[in-house]
């Protein structure tokens, strides 16, 4: 009995003299990133509208300015104006319709494209010009009190990829021990890839504040997994919504560091 | 004269060994200050702490690597990047010093991350 005690005193003796001569401590730290872009001469911000091509199975511009508009509200300080998410495609089509209404083509250029007939960024720059009508943005600035305003290109396409693709599978020895080995293979694989392109444009004065930011991000699954479009543009906007938040507003990012004696 | 010499070089040598003791031992303990105050937060008088402690001993890496952690914690990125490059330089071997800066560098290069396709 003596003994059993004496030994446990000697382990909890041990362990504060370990805790005592420690010489590195873990210190959890929060590292904020300064905002790319000075906003600080607005109060509002105004998620427009995107120019949108690639799969008809998700509405880049719908769902687009509903999640960054979500994000911002949580994670910026900026007021975010709720109103519809403009038709940029159409506004587009019309003010170059405009540009041409005389020529003999100008019944055509009023037509809107079909999603369907817009696969890549490519399909979208004609109608790219919409970017740089200050007078278009202004007025859409005045509507909504002056905010900043974002607006962009958004590029969801499917996409699918054969080759050699390592994966890690659970073996069972001889001696009936698991382990897990890193196995090559020849894989055929499908899923989305979505390029985005966001403008930031003055609502006061309706010019472009920057040269905007272009992110691209790809995901591949299994051929049998079938996993759905939204799904995937949901995954695939969780990478890129952290550096669109980081070009607004300032961001912590957690984590833990080692100091040393 | 030469066990004179002999005897002048050596007492430099241990004066010189003591100062360098001496100065170790301050910049420690503004280290331990540093972190007694940095795991209560306050984290900008943890800075004053490990600046003086690379003043005091410009070849401590533990300074150093400390010191980075604070600027890292305080939004000075350019001064963090410098003072982990400095505390690697010291101790190039060092696994703690090593993990806090690739640590530090992740989360640099993630947000000046911007693809173009």
């Amino acid at each position: 009995m003596t003994g059993r005690i004496s030994l446990k005193l000697l382990s909890v003796g041990l362990l504060v003299g370990a805790a005592g001569c420690a010489s590195f401590y873990e210190i959890p730290i929060e590292t904020p990133i300064a905002a790319k872009l000075d906003v600080s001469a607005f109060q509002r911000v105004f998620i427009a509208g995107f120019l949108s091509s690639g799969t008809e199975d998700v509405d880049g511009n719908v769902e687009t300015v509903r999640l960054l508009r979500s994000q911002l509200r949580m994670k910026s300080n900026l007021k975010v104006v709720d109103a519809d998410a403009l038709p940029l495609l159409e506004v587009a089509t019309a003010t170059s319709a405009e540009g041409q209404a005389a020529g003999p083509g100008a019944s055509e250029a009023r037509e809107t494209p079909k999603l369907a007939s817009l696969k890549t960024e490519k399909d979208l720059e004609p109608f790219e010009h919409i970017f740089a009508d200050a007078d278009y943005w202004k007025k859409i600035g005045e509507e909504y009190q002056n905010p900043l305003i974002v607006t962009g290109t958004v590029v969801f396409t499917p996409h699918s990829q054969s080759g050699m693709v390592q994966r890690e599978q659970e073996v069972i020895d001889a001696l009936g021990r698991r382990r897990v080995e890193p196995v090559r293979e020849y894989m055929e694989r499908k899923g989305f890839i979505l390029a985005e392109k966001f403008i930031f444009i003055d609502g006061r004065t309706g010019a472009q504040i920057s040269g905007g930011e272009t992110f691209r991000e790809e995901r591949l699954y299994n051929q049998n997994d079938n996993t759905p479009a939204l799904s995937s543009y949901f995954e695939l906007m969780d990478e890129i919504i952290p550096r669109f938040l980081s070009t607004l507003s300032t961001q912590r990012v957690r984590g833990s560091r080692v100091l040393i004696k | 004269m030469r066990v004179h010499m002999l005897t002048a070089v050596l007492l430099l040598g241990v004066l010189s060994g003591a100062a360098y003791a001496d100065a170790r031992a301050d910049a420690k303990a503004q280290v331990e200050f540093g972190i007694s105050v940095a795991q209560k937060g306050l984290w900008k008088e943890a800075i004053y702490r490990w600046e003086r402690a690379t003043q005091i001993d410009p070849n401590y890496a533990a300074a150093f690597n400390d010191l980075a952690i604070a600027y890292e914690h305080e939004g000075l990125l350019e001064k963090a990047g410098a003072a982990y490059e400095r505390a690697l330089k010291l101790e190039p071997n060092n696994p703690m010093v090593r993990q806090n800066f690739e640590l530090f560098k992740e989360i640099h290069d993630r947000t000046n991350q911007s693809q173009t396709p």
